[in-house]
């Protein structure tokens, strides 16, 4: 990453607890701007971990805590001033399993995190739910039927229902946490085309199991192992050259 | 970038606070919740408080006496409640253990052979006559099984039971007897369901287990299952019990309401809660309040123990057994 | 082979007699269910739900002021009752490790067997006796005090049936604490929660010992909740042990309207859940 381009997000001595358990073990990183940044690496590594860390989801689990540093633009996003809800908006997250709010339509799924803040008049609101539709690929498979509930949608397009949902609000940061794992190959695919497009206008952190999607979608790949950051370089790189012996055992499947 | 080594773990005092702000508003929607959560523990404390001074004055004229005296009488200002406790454990006793080999029966043949189709109807079945009001198994009570009991089978068994002195004596229709069976009728689809809530929690390696060792499917049920679930089971009945000891309505309109002790079962006789049903309506002086709230308490402290028992037997095994022990 | 068949017998003669055992459980409900119709439908009559009684003897008239005695007294059970209730089941579902969560579940569970009569006579101490007179919101105190442990209990079970990643979905997106358990979790399960709010009403709009030291009864129609006010499940009672003919049919009557209103609320709240979930599968 060239010297002048500011990380729109970075980590410094990141350690997440669960209790006395450290899942993530002082983790230094920075994730440029309008890219895609693969985090990889066996079950239970921490990648997750790190990754709710981001968006301060972490604390939302038992016993859970963190010391260190996580800034979003040059800000601490771990200190008593900032909101978390604030920062929840702007570090938006999609999950494994889809989870359209039931008693919802699509259209009011997709509107739920643009009516926090105040309300919005109907045109506009219309507006960024046909963007974000579009946006997600999601648009001409659902216009006819906005008003109806979301999880009528098959698994697929309840999980770019969530992704729109997710970009409606605009955040800066995207936060995918193996967005694809219940996924048919199909649906599979068509994730990692959306995230190829949104990454012109989001920053996109993925935590993937599958080691091919990430030399597929992903600009940089960090490899976590027990909690600790092995090696974090441009995808092609890692996976071609990797530096490190753990790193290279992982990606020729000797183990994980 | 190169890797790190993990840190040693600050002590507790260093440990940043939490985090995640809570707003004012995340406040006060949890100060709400605590409040009602909290409603319930006092609502019991405030039970407890409320009875204890309404009894006062029949609790210090009394004492303990209370509980062992048999004269019960309001124009003398003397109370004593042993008639209508040796009543309410009578008719509790006698209803139980007509409805638990039943209750047992039905839940097992539930859980473990009724076919897919039956279950459903008799589940439902269950339910409903759980739903139907204590009074309504009153009035049925008085006027369908009483005449039947009177003319029918209560003079069979003093007939082919006479030679005990339970089964003696005049027949009138109200009677301890008479009581005892509605009551046994009316807590049956209670432990039923009680009980098959414990057997589904039971493993199903548990069966097979039994059934792989050539077991026949009720020895399956005899050895395996039921010893699994026995401290579930009792609890059903000890709840079965708890329900037994409070039922008021349908006791007082087939038990006679009247305070003596006899031996024969087709005599009259009178409960703790029944009395409560029918006298408080008329009570005059003071002294007969107390006494009867006196007897409230006392009802009270034994079906709070009783039920607190068999919740913690209940809890134990659906614990044990891994399920989220479903409630009652 | 002889030892195995005698033990298939046994077995078999256990499973006999366990069907005989559920024959003579179903046979009540029947027994009880024919009676009710029987010897209850005949009296009832346009003039049964809207006449007030006559005097004793005579025949006709009807129970209104019961069954607008049970309506109120139990309203005014449920608009005290479910909201503690529901409240409390929330925060037990919200914040499950909390000792107060523990506490309320344990107390409530002990609090559903405590008998009816016992909160009767606690509703008498505190409202009745100072007041000198019988009282309709006395009554409607012992029943809501009736309903919260079963509301919250029912409540709390049906917010843990929500799944935790609705959850954090909703917060994920900015949805603060509150809003979260209002608008995702709470509105997601309130198809069974009132489901389980009905259960309850209906449980406590049969029950009679409490009303008996209460409310107890009033031959006129009143809707004056500080005085004496008749009900449904009083009437039965009432008539029931009562002198007349006229009156046991009417006890009969009365009681085929008080089951009706239970299972009809019983079984309308359980259809009500059951078509819920059948089309969220989707």
């Amino acid at each position: 990453m060239a010297d002048d381009i500011q990380p729109r997000m970075r980590t410094r001595n990141l350690t997440a607890y669960y209790g006395t358990n450290a899942a993530v073990k002082a983790v230094t990183l920075q994730f440029a701007p309008n890219q895609v940044h693969a985090l990889i690496g066996p079950s239970g590594c921490g990648k997750s971990t790190f990754l709710r860390s981001l968006n301060r989801m972490h604390e939302m689990s038992v016993g859970g805590w963190i010391t260190g540093q996580v800034h979003l633009d040059n800000e601490n996003v771990y200190t008593p001033e900032v909101s978390v809800i604030q920062l929840r908006r702007r570090v938006g997250m999609v999950f494994q399993k889809p989870t359209p709010f039931p008693t919802k339509s699509i259209y009011d799924n997709v509107a739920a995190g643009l009516m926090l803040d105040g309300k919005r008049p109907r045109a506009e609101l219309d507006e960024i739910v046909e963007r974000s539709l579009r946006r997600a690929a999601l648009w001409d498979e659902v216009k006819d039927r906005l008003k109806t509930s979301a999880i009528a949608l098959s698994g697929g397009q309840q999980q770019r229902l969530c992704l729109a949902r997710t970009i409606a609000p605009e955040p800066e940061v995207i936060l995918l946490d193996e967005p694809t794992a219940s996924l048919d190959p199909q649906g599979t695919q068509r994730i990692e085309e959306l995230v190829f497009e949104l990454k012109r206008d989001f920053t996109i952190i993925i935590v993937t199991h599958n080691m091919q999607q990430a030399a597929r979608t992903s600009d940089t790949t960090t490899f976590f192992y027990l909690g600790a950051m092995i090696e974090h370089g441009p995808t092609s790189q890692i996976f071609t050259t990797p530096q490190n012996e753990q790193t290279e055992a992982y990606i020729t499947g000797r183990f994980g | 970038m190169a890797t790190s080594v993990a840190p040693t773990i600050p002590d507790r005092a260093a440990r940043p606070r939490s985090l995640a702000g809570t707003s004012r508003r995340d406040q006060l929607f949890r100060a709400i919740l605590t409040a009602c959560a909290l409603a319930i523990p006092i609502l019991l404390v405030m039970l407890l408080v409320v009875l204890v001074r309404g009894a006062d004055p029949a609790i210090r004229k009394f004492g303990f006496h209370f509980i062992v005296d048999s004269v019960w009488d309001p124009i003398a200002g003397k109370f004593g409640a042993f008639p209508l406790i040796v009543g309410t454990l009578l008719t509790s006793l006698i209803a139980l253990i007509v409805a638990v080999p039943l209750s047992l029966g039905v839940a097992i043949y539930l859980t473990e052979f009724a076919p897919e189709i039956v279950r459903k109807p008799i589940a439902m079945t269950i339910e409903l006559l759980a739903a139907i009001p204590s009074v309504v198994y009153g009035l049925w009570g008085v006027f369908v099984l009483m005449p039947i009991l009177r003319t029918a089978v209560f003079p069979f068994l003093r007939t082919v039971l006479g030679f005990l002195p339970f089964f003696q004596g005049v027949i009138y229709g109200p009677s301890v007897l008479a009581a005892s069976m509605i009551l046994a009728i009316m807590i049956m689809p209670f432990i039923m369901s009680v009980s098959r809530e414990v057997l589904l929690a039971v493993p199903n390696s548990q069966r097979e287990a039994a059934l792989a060792l050539g077991a026949t499917r009720w020895e399956a049920v005899r050895t395996a299952i039921v010893p699994y679930a026995r401290s579930g089971i009792l609890g059903a009945v000890i709840l079965g019990l708890g329900r037994a000891l409070g039922e008021t309505m349908a006791v007082t309109m087939l038990i006679g309401n009247r305070h003596e002790i006899v031996a024969s079962l087709f005599a009259p006789g009178y409960t703790m809660a029944a009395v409560i049903a029918n006298e408080f309506a008329e009570a005059q002086d003071r002294l007969h309040f107390a006494a009867m709230t006196y007897v409230a308490l006392v009802l009270f402290l034994v079906t709070v123990l009783i039920n607190a028992a068999a919740r913690l037997m209940i809890w134990r095994v659906s614990r044990g057994a891994g399920s989220g022990g479903k409630e009652l | 082979m002889n030892r195995r068949t005698i033990r298939r017998a046994r077995s078999n003669i256990m499973v006999g007699l366990m069907i005989g055992a559920v024959i003579v459980a179903v046979l009540p409900l029947l027994f009880i269910l024919g009676s009710l119709i029987l010897r209850g439908a005949s009296s009832l009559s346009v003039a049964f739900f809207t006449r007030m009684p006559v005097p004793a003897g005579e025949t006709g008239g009807g129970v209104l002021h019961a069954i607008v005695g049970t309506l109120l007294i139990v309203g005014v059970a449920a608009l005290m009752g479910v909201p503690i209730g529901m409240g409390a089941g929330l925060h037990a579902a919200e914040y499950p490790g909390s000792k107060l969560s523990w506490t309320a579940r344990f107390v409530a569970d002990v609090m559903n067997g405590t008998p009816s009569i016992v909160v009767g006579v606690f509703a008498y101490t505190l409202v009745v006796a100072p007041q000198k007179h019988y009282s309709a919101f006395a009554g409607s105190l012992a029943l809501a005090v009736l309903m919260v442990p079963m509301i919250m209990r029912s409540t709390e079970e049906l917010i843990k049936l929500v799944p935790n990643s609705l959850r954090e979905a909703a917060l994920a997106l900015g949805y603060a604490r509150w809003r979260t358990s209002l608008t995702i979790v709470l509105r997601t399960a309130l198809p069974g929660i009132v489901t389980g709010s009905l259960l309850a009403i209906a449980r406590v709009a049969g029950e009679t010992a409490p009303l008996l030291l209460t409310a107890l009864g009033n031959q006129y129609f009143s809707v004056d909740l500080n005085g004496p006010m008749e009900t449904l499940p009083h009437v039965v009672y009432k008539y029931a042990t009562g002198p007349y003919e006229e009156w046991h049919q009417f006890a009969w009557a009365a009681a085929l309207v008080l089951i009706m209103v239970v299972l009809v609320l019983s079984i309308a709240a359980r259809i009500a859940t059951r078509q819920r979930f059948g089309g969220a599968r989707g």
